[in-house]
């Protein structure tokens, strides 16, 4: 066939845009778990988006999880806000894992205003992270903050419980945690790559 | 010296418009009920032939359907204090003079760059508020003042350049003492620089050392001898509604008006604001709206947000007449200093805006941050706002903390680390004596309880490591 073109003279004409993966920087935001570092496709949360944090119950290591992150997010720039956690923040106990308090804002609202005020943080840009705690939360509410964290370039972190797997979310990242037999995590949803078929052991810190 | 006159030809009327924007014509009235004449006529009003001077009655046989306010001089006396607070953000030398502000801008010129600059922002600023006005400068107020009324944007830069320009101003327009403006057109004198060259003893013989004294005032003989304006230290602006607004929407739109004066004001002060009163008008009673601020701000988007921000939380238990906006503390105003190499996003909300906005829609108690004391009773031990005082605990502690203890319930849990005896609080009435333990719960929930000394069961739970 007389029209055939060698494949290599098209390439290199550059007449055809080669897709390719977006390149993965790699521990923008580390967890600080290095097993769960290992599986996530950017080496950590990913950067300037939400994550999902799924609970059976209260009390099975979330925060634990998310501990070395604002430990190590406490001592940059910009302060860390909770809106409307469960229960009031036990001020040794995170002193315990390394977070500067001075550091944190806690934020009351009720159950219909916490989604406002977490978009409000989250978009200010003056955040690192936002943890929010939101009872009610459909698809569209969560794409806006998905929306609000990229505009802000913050983490945002929604805790919800584990009955909302059921439910499509626009979240980079959905975590399950499990507590029994023993704790673990589950990637249920990672942007930008495969999600590992195993779970990864969290090794919560020995009580003493 | 070099002075700046903004001239305020429609004082009256652009007050008015500013709180009742009409396209239809409208006029302002002024007199006794049977002789009420017309002393101000909008755009529209004067298309259709109305005029300054015209008797209302006669107005009213022209044209059908108008709108007639009374013309309130105390009002224009209040905005001629107001724009003058406004300009006085350009110079510290502010005076009044009869519908205009003059400021010397010699000085400012360094700061502010040359005079058509500093021209520019000041009718930006005056245009922004709604004024219409003419600007004009001199090396003499008085000059300036009357080369305003001549013609808008004159100016006059060097002192040897005053003379040619006043040798052609009408005699009519000079504002001279009235007997002596009336009567020398009778004797063909119709342009100031005539008059500037005639002999002043003749001069004085005729109309009096009052003649002489405004023209040496013109050229800068004479000082100006004007009282120099002094911003008042609280502010306080009233608008009428044009009827009785039962909603809280219909009130933004004057509000935002309002706030943007504050801020205005507030720049002129190179003042801030930390709390201010909104005050909602009924026909019997008012409602107070306070509205505070951590810090003292004077952004006009931010005071405008705020003020919405509690408005809407008000419930109106009646119509609003009137809205009457109260600052009377207005501290020095410090502009937050940005880093260089800061990490946040160009268009960022600084935390501090951040925390004003929350607490405006969530309540003042809604932001807080907390901190430990060195009470060991974890009922005591942080509060919220408080100095971080407490050091590294020895012993684990949760990270959620329960208001207050609440019975565990469910199966036995497992034991995984204590106990910790804690015995205090003997002096204060607040005495606590419990063995604390770290447990894990059947379903695998990781607990701070406490039971009483030695018992191992009767579990109350304070807190979980979460």
């Amino acid at each position: 066939m007389s029209a055939a073109v060698a494949l290599s003279s098209l390439l290199d004409a550059q007449q055809v845009w080669r897709g390719r993966a977006a390149p993965a920087c790699r521990g923008e935001q580390p967890t600080g778990w290095a097993a769960l570092d290992a599986v996530l496709p950017g080496g950590g949360w990913p950067a300037a988006s939400l994550s999902e944090i799924l609970l059976p119950l209260d009390g099975v290591g979330e925060l634990q999880l998310l501990l070395p992150t604002l430990a190590r997010l406490s001592r940059g720039a910009r302060p860390l806000v909770l809106v409307a956690p469960p229960y009031a923040p036990c001020v040794a106990g995170w002193r315990q894992h390394g977070v500067d308090m001075r550091r944190v804002e806690i934020v009351t609202a009720t159950a219909r205003e916490v989604l406002w005020a977490t978009e409000q943080c989250l978009r200010s840009g003056s955040c690192a992270a936002v943890l929010a705690w939101p009872l009610q939360a459909d698809d569209r509410a969560l794409r806006r903050l998905q929306v609000a964290a990229d505009s802000g370039r913050a983490l945002a972190f929604a805790f919800r419980d584990r009955r909302q797997l059921a439910h499509a979310s626009p979240a980079a990242l959905r975590l399950e945690l499990e507590a029994a037999p023993r704790a673990r995590v589950w990637v249920r949803k990672c942007r930008g790559g495969a999600v590992p078929a195993q779970p990864v052991p969290l090794a919560l810190a020995a009580l003493h | 010296m070099l002075w700046a006159c903004v001239l305020l030809p429609q004082l009256a009327l652009d007050g008015v418009l500013r709180r009742r924007p009409t396209a239809g014509p409208l006029v302002l009235v002024a007199g006794a009920a049977p002789a009420r004449s017309i002393v101000a006529v909008n755009a529209a009003a004067r298309e259709a032939g109305l005029r300054v001077g015209q008797r209302l009655t006669a107005a009213q046989a022209l044209l059908a359907r108008f709108e007639a306010l009374p013309y309130e001089p105390e009002a224009v006396d209040r905005w001629q204090q107001f724009l003058a607070a406004v300009a006085y953000r350009y110079s510290a030398e502010v005076s009044l003079l009869p519908h205009a502000i003059v400021l010397e801008v010699g000085r400012s010129m360094g700061l502010f760059g040359p005079w058509p600059r500093l021209e520019s922002l000041l009718r930006a600023d005056f245009a922004a508020l709604g004024f219409r006005h003419r600007i004009s400068v001199a090396p003499t107020a008085h000059a300036a003042w009357v080369l305003a009324g001549v013609a808008d944007g004159q100016a006059v830069l060097a002192p040897q350049a005053l003379g040619r320009a006043l040798q052609h101003v009408p005699l009519h327009k000079s504002r001279l003492p009235a007997a002596a403006a009336a009567a020398l057109p009778g004797m063909g004198i119709r342009r100031l620089g005539q008059l500037l060259s005639m002999p002043r003893d003749g001069l004085r013989r005729r109309f009096g050392g009052e003649l002489l004294l405004a023209l040496d005032r013109l050229t800068g003989e004479a000082p100006a001898g004007l009282d120099a304006f002094r911003p008042p230290d609280r502010f306080d602006l009233r608008v009428e509604l044009s009827h009785e607004v039962e909603n809280i929407a219909a009130l933004v739109f004057p509000l935002r008006r309002m706030t943007a004066d504050l801020a205005a004001y507030l720049a002129g002060r190179d003042g801030g604001v930390q709390r201010f009163l909104l005050r909602l008008e009924h026909r019997d009673g008012v409602t107070d709206v306070a509205v505070g601020l951590l810090a003292p701000e004077r952004d006009a988007g931010l005071l405008f947000e705020l003020a919405r921000g509690r408005l809407e939380q008000v419930r109106l238990p009646a119509p609003v007449l009137s809205l009457r906006l109260l600052a009377r503390e207005l501290p020095p105003f410090v502009p937050a200093g940005r880093d260089l190499f800061d990490e946040r996003p160009a268009n960022a909300l600084p935390i501090e805006q951040l925390r004003e906005r929350l607490r405006a829609r969530l309540g003042d108690r809604a932001v807080h941050q907390l901190g430990s004391t060195s009470d060991p009773r974890p009922e005591r031990a942080q509060r919220i706002a408080a100095r971080d005082e407490g050091e590294q605990e020895p012993s684990p502690r949760p990270t959620w903390l329960l208001d207050r203890p609440i019975p565990l319930r469910g199966p036995a849990p497992r034991i995984l680390a204590g106990p910790e005896r804690l015995e205090t609080g003997w002096w204060d009435g607040g005495q606590v004596c419990r063995d604390y333990y770290v447990v894990e719960t059947a379903q695998g929930q990781r607990a701070w309880v406490f039971c009483a000394p030695g018992e191992q069961s009767g579990w109350m739970l304070q807190g979980w490591f979460a």
